[in-house]
């Protein structure tokens, strides 16, 4: 039994482990997790995460949670190439610090974006008032600069010349406001160019499977959570969205 | 010119750090930055930061001021290099310094272990703990009234739910983290944990098992740092003291309301 992955590709974290594994030719089990039937909540799942949440891994007796730590755990134990996390101190830090900046920043804004723009209306039953979608959209907006101007720069790729971790974790969580119809990329060409390349890098067959799922999720509907969790699930959003 | 660290004590993760360099007998520069002078008489906070504090910009040095460009503390600055973010900072001077190896184990389960608290911490405890501060001392000190109490509320209640998981998940029935030595883990989580106690939401009161855990990383940091390191924060209600220019007041005031819906 090797290294089983639990993830849901609608979830941006999981969605760069998959990236990551796949494209380092990483053996690893394929175990679905679908958070919209609840099964993140059952006692087995449980048993890998007690804090019920995915990714996880499961590695033998050994479980670890939080994407960050699984891709370094990866890195660390199939010997990846260099450039995902860079042997030399100061790239290193450069990935480490946008790894940091990234939770309260551009995850934060982007799973908000998304929240609100299409799981609450589903949840709820009706759509968000337009001057919160507008803050929303607004606050991501802000972190897309930094982004731009502090780790990106005028640099291929956020550690420099090659991709490392630090991209993958980027653009898998900007792909989430942008399938929930805010097309980010637009007006945005250094942005837009980064992409192209990070999709190159990992390989654009693996970046497409990957977001499959979550390119579709405009077709989801309120009849596939499992209802007796759809009350939980609204609390969770609600609470969710309030936050900063 | 060393290596500098640009810090203000009143900020958890500049404790963080602070006491990690000084623990490990790191020769540094400490570069004072005053949260709420350099930044509220120097530079005008961004909207919709969505910080947990505002941005500081120590605007009298110039070369200060270049340091980070996310113009938050802590910052790090060695010769060229400049490097934002604790976390990263952690783990460069631990690198650099070649610290001893518990602290960031070689081991890549034990390491594993730390990863995944450092990440989790961020939208967890560092979430709540915070905020703390901001509705008992920082909010009403700007804006001249006091929060009502269901803000604090909701705020405890979350920490507490963390709080909970830090013992379940994190912490368990082991000495530290990571198992019989203290981590960056460790670290990290006590400098925000004292950010409730300072402004007198005692998390450690009803926590035997997290107060048994407190001892023994004040221990293990040594005793009088880990007091040098929380003697601003501990000393907070002189803060209430401070009379604050109404202007800024004024400016300041929207932006803090915001930070908190």
């Amino acid at each position: 039994m090797g290294l089983e992955l639990y993830l849901d590709l609608l979830s941006q974290p999981c969605r760069a482990l998959y990236i990551f594994a796949r494209s380092n030719n990483i053996p690893f089990e394929f175990k679905r997790v679908e958070l919209c039937k609840g099964q993140h909540k059952t006692e087995e799942f449980r048993k890998v995460n007690v804090l019920m949440k995915v990714p996880a891994l499961k590695d033998g007796s050994f479980t670890l949670a939080e994407s960050i730590a699984i891709l370094l755990y990866m890195v660390n134990k199939f010997k990846t190439p260099d450039h995902w996390y860079p042997s030399d101190l100061q790239k290193r830090a450069r990935v480490d610090e946008y790894l940091s900046w990234q939770h309260a920043n551009i995850r934060a804004k982007g799973s908000k974006l998304f929240l609100s723009k299409v799981l609450l209306p589903l949840v709820t039953g009706q759509p968000l008032p337009p001057e919160k979608l507008e803050f929303a959209t607004e606050e991501l907006n802000v972190a897309l600069q930094q982004f731009e101007e502090k780790f990106l720069q005028d640099k291929p790729f956020i550690a420099g010349s090659e991709i490392s971790l630090a991209d993958i974790v980027a653009l898998v969580e900007l792909m989430q406001p942008v399938c929930a119809g805010y097309d980010l990329f637009e007006e945005r060409p250094k942005l837009t160019e980064w992409r192209r390349r990070v999709e190159e890098a990992v390989g654009k067959q693996i970046f497409q499977e990957a977001h499959e799922e979550i390119m579709n999720i405009k077709n989801l509907t309120a009849d596939q959570f499992a209802p007796e969790l759809m009350e939980n699930f609204k609390q969770q959003l609600l609470k969710q969205v309030s936050q900063n | 010119m060393g290596l500098e660290l640009y810090l203000d004590l009143l900020s958890q993760p500049c404790r963080s750090i602070y006491i990690f360099a000084r623990s490990n007998n790191i020769p540094f520069e400490f570069k004072h930055v005053e949260l709420f002078k350099d930044s509220v008489l120097g530079k005008k906070p961004a909207a919709g930061s969505g910080a947990e504090q505002p941005r500081a910009g120590p605007s009298n040095t110039e070369g200060a001021g270049k340091v980070s460009l996310l113009k938050k503390v802590p910052a790090l600055k060695d010769g060229d290099f400049t490097l934002a973010e604790c976390t990263a900072i952690l783990l460069y001077l631990s690198r650099k310094y070649n610290t001893p190896d518990h602290w960031y184990p070689t081991d890549i389960q034990k390491r594993a272990r730390v990863d995944e608290y450092l990440s989790w911490h961020h939208a967890n405890i560092r979430a709540n703990a915070p905020k703390t501060m901001w509705i008992k001392v920082l909010i009403p000190l700007f804006t001249g009234q006091p929060l009502p109490s269901e803000k604090l509320q909701e705020v405890m209640e979350g920490l507490s739910t963390s709080l909970k998981q830090f013992e379940e998940r994190f912490l368990q029935d082991k000495a530290f983290i990571i198992g019989s030595e203290i981590s960056l883990a460790d670290l990290v989580a006590i400098v925000e944990l004292m950010q409730p106690v300072g402004v007198g939401c005692d998390i450690f009161e009803d926590r035997p098992r997290l107060r048994e855990w407190r001892r023994r990383v004040e221990d293990a940091v040594g005793k009088e740092l880990f007091f040098q390191a929380h003697e601003m924060i501990l000393n907070i209600k002189e803060l209430s003291n401070i009379q604050i220019d109404p202007q800024l007041k004024e400016q300041l005031a929207p932006v803090l309301m915001k930070m908190l819906k």
